[in-house]
């Protein structure tokens, strides 16, 4: 593996050891003293070309804790506002001894095309609507540690699967670990060609469910025509706590966020104890630790 | 045979070459004759001597949709570069679309285009004309002056007439004249924002997919406008299901109704996005579809429903193409890869006979625009092209006279090639070397 660009088409042994490398990682998290020395001397750029919180910060710390040297390149206000191509931002910044970069772009490919032009690792932290491997990786391993085994799950994703970049990663990473999918949403956001089980009925689709990964209902969906109002996405697709102690009570619900609390998830589910939301986000700095490990090829003891 | 022979010579005899001429509906061994840029009935005194064995000697290899972008993009290419291309390809006419900058919307830039062409002397070019002045869609052009000038057709291709009582209007105006409306449609409403097919494909890619109704709904459309007005019609590009049940509907009704059919279309699946990396290389409008539509399509003009195959050549500079795919400019650099695409796709499947096949590359564009050609007989043009159809060759997009190096066909192997082209008795292109 020279890059990580996509959970589809993985094999499952690379799948399978990259979840034992994070979780053995993970131990790191809880030392008080959260620092290793296995990528000591190695450079990273983050390049972000949209916004991002939580996994710019989780690739950020991911590689100080292994005490890589993290650069963090924002599209505002740099070089690209000046009509630089992201071509030519990437081999400048590999020029200057960048040995991987993180790139998160709003259009679908650009990882996969930029791991064709470097001579260095490239990491798919989230392109357009097609992947985001590293949510995809973090929510197998937050799915593992709460039902101890992937091989057989019932996984519900459920919204707005047509425009979800996690609902892609996760579908095909669920499925290479042997667990069974089914895709649940309105018809119009579901990607209807995929070959994949789909519902848009909730109860059919989550019901007995072991996992519900609920995906963010963009606002902007509204507008376009996709839904008549929040409102009723709530009434038909809502994951509320009444709901998922009828359908779902074994269920451990996931969510990738931003959430909109009271829209497609309630606040009783995200914060009740069925709720792996954070769970989520501290496997998220372990998969990334793996990640830039398994690339980088730390040769330190952890 | 050197090039001082090909450059000073004016008469030729091809010999022993399978004759192919759909103009005619010959398929023949033979030899062919060329005296002073005319066909001959026979050997005359100073004739330079081809020997023809293995190839097909062909007339009026034509295609009636390219892009030269000149005036205003000469950039992606120009009349000479397209001229070039298209005498490599194999190609004597080639219908050259309107969408330059400023658009070809009036006579004067009609009759610079053609006789820029002339001068350049490559290929016969016929100009299209705009449907509507700048191709705006607003108001119609001077369809009856821009075709006394020499206008074989008027397109806004690149965009739909959108407009149904614009597109009405167009074909009405067009039934008084000799030449038809070539639509390029698309109904942008269901297109909007959209980089590939809709399918399993896009799907995976996570790339925003148009589905195949956004170019049918509108060959509905308007093969209902040529039926009400008797206007003739040609769609171009017809890649869906969909667009050719309109036009079975079209033939039983009479309308007057042609279609064309891409290379790239007949050759390739929106499988090329994926194998492509999600490079925008393979972006083009309409887009690659699925095999079934394909299956769909190469049936279609192996009955003759669609009656011509035309390259829809649109080069593009690299940088443009390098852009994110969003960004990226639609289109594919497709006249030297044309022969080659659909030797493979159709001749060599054994789908189709050569007689039939060239005949959608000869006599049915010249039906659709309603131009007139005798073939390959004693006193006609001597428009030529001799082909090697079974020569496999590697696609190689950097060794093309074209500009526009954007070709998904890069590094295919495809087989049948065009080893020969002469304009009017002359030499444009030989063993694969143009010859200007």
């Amino acid at each position: 593996m020279r890059d990580f660009i996509k959970l589809e088409g993985m094999d499952s042994s690379d799948l399978k050891a990259l979840i034992s490398l994070a979780e053995s990682l993970s131990e790191i998290l809880s030392r008080p003293i959260k620092k290793v020395p296995t990528l000591r001397g190695r450079a990273i750029a983050n390049v972000f070309f949209e916004a991002s919180t939580r996994t710019r910060n989780s690739f950020e710390l991911a590689g100080k804790y292994m005490s890589a040297d993290v650069i963090n390149f924002q599209a505002s206000g740099s070089s690209v506002e000046k009509g630089e191509t992201l071509w030519d931002t990437a081999r400048n910044l590999t020029a200057m001894g960048i040995d991987a970069v993180v790139i998160r772009h709003q259009v679908s490919g650009i990882p996969g095309l930029l791991a064709d032009l470097l001579d260095v690792p490239v990491i798919n932290a989230g392109d357009g609507m097609h992947e985001h491997p590293t949510q995809g990786l973090l929510d197998l391993v937050a799915a593992k540690a709460r039902k101890g085994r992937l091989e057989g799950l019932k996984v519900a994703i459920v919204g707005d699967v047509l425009h979800s970049r996690v609902a892609r990663s996760d579908l095909w990473g669920f499925q290479t670990m042997g667990a069974e999918v089914t895709l649940v949403g309105p018809p119009n956001l579901l990607p209807a060609e995929l070959g994949v089980a789909m519902t848009s009925n909730l109860e059919e689709g989550i019901k007995g469910c072991d996992v519900i990964q609920v995906l963010r209902l963009q606002h902007e969906r509204q507008k376009g025509g996709s839904i008549p109002s929040v409102r009723e996405y709530r009434a038909l697709f809502g994951i509320t706590g009444p709901r998922l102690a009828q359908w779902a009570p074994d269920a451990c619900v996931m969510h990738p966020g931003p959430q909109n609390r009271g829209v497609e998830i309630d606040s009783d589910v995200l914060d009740g104890p069925q709720s792996a939301v954070l769970d989520q986000v501290r496997y998220g700095v372990a998969v990334r630790m793996a990640v830039l490990y398994r690339l980088l090829g730390g040769t330190h003891d952890i | 045979m050197t090039s001082n022979e090909t450059v000073g010579n004016t008469r030729w005899h091809i010999k022993n070459v399978r004759i192919l001429d759909p103009f005619t509906a010959t398929d023949a061994m033979g030899d062919v004759f060329i005296v002073d840029g005319r066909f001959a009935a026979g050997p005359v005194q100073g004739m330079t001597v081809i020997e023809g064995q293995g190839l097909w000697a062909v007339p009026r290899m034509t295609d009636i949709h390219v892009h030269f972008r000149e005036p205003g993009q000469e950039h992606k290419e120009d009349l000479l570069s397209g001229s070039r291309a298209a005498a490599a390809g194999g190609f004597t006419v080639v219908a050259a679309m309107p969408n330059t900058s400023p658009v070809i919307d009036s006579a004067a830039l009609v009759a610079w285009e053609r006789n820029r062409a002339r001068e350049i002397g490559l290929v016969e070019l016929w100009p299209m004309g705009a449907v509507t002045k700048g191709s705006a869609g607003q108001e119609l052009a001077e369809l009856g002056l821009m075709e006394e000038a020499g206008a074989m057709g008027f397109s806004d291709d690149g965009k739909p007439v959108a407009n149904a009582r614009m597109m009405r209007s167009a074909l009405s105006y067009v039934s008084m004249l000799g030449h038809p409306i070539v639509q390029h449609a698309e109904d942008l409403s269901l297109s909007e924002g959209t980089v590939m097919h809709e399918g399993a494909i896009s799907h995976q890619l996570g790339l925003s997919g148009a589905p195949a109704a956004a170019e049918s709904v509108m060959v509905w459309r308007d093969v209902e406008l040529s039926i009400l007005t008797s206007g003739p019609l040609h769609v171009a590009h017809v890649t869906a299901i969909g667009s050719l049940e309109a036009l079975e509907y079209a033939a039983r009704r009479g309308a007057p109704v042609t279609a064309e059919a891409t290379p790239h279309h007949l050759l390739l699946t929106d499988s090329a996005v994926s194998d492509w990396n999600s490079s925008p290389i393979s972006k083009v409008n309409p887009p690659l579809r699925p095999t079934t539509h394909r299956a769909a399509l190469r049936q279609a003009v192996a009955s003759g429903l669609v009656s011509v195959i035309a390259s829809d050549h649109a080069p593009h500079h690299m940088d443009e193409k390098a852009a994110p795919f969003p960004q990226a400019p639609y289109g594919i650099s497709g006249l030297e890869t044309s022969v080659g695409a659909v030797f493979t796709a159709l001749l060599h499947s054994g789908l189709m006979d050569p007689l039939t096949l060239l005949a959608r590359m000869t006599v049915g564009p010249h039906r659709a625009l309603r131009a007139h050609y005798p073939g390959l007989v004693q006193g006609a043009a001597a428009d030529l092209t001799l082909i090697d159809p079974h020569a496999s060759w590697i696609v190689d997009s950097r060794a093309f006279y074209s500009q526009g190096h954007n070709t998904p066909m890069d590094g295919m192997q495809l087989k049948g090639r065009a080893v020969g082209t002469m304009l009017r008795g002359v030499w444009t292109m030989r063993e694969g070397q143009v010859l200007a």
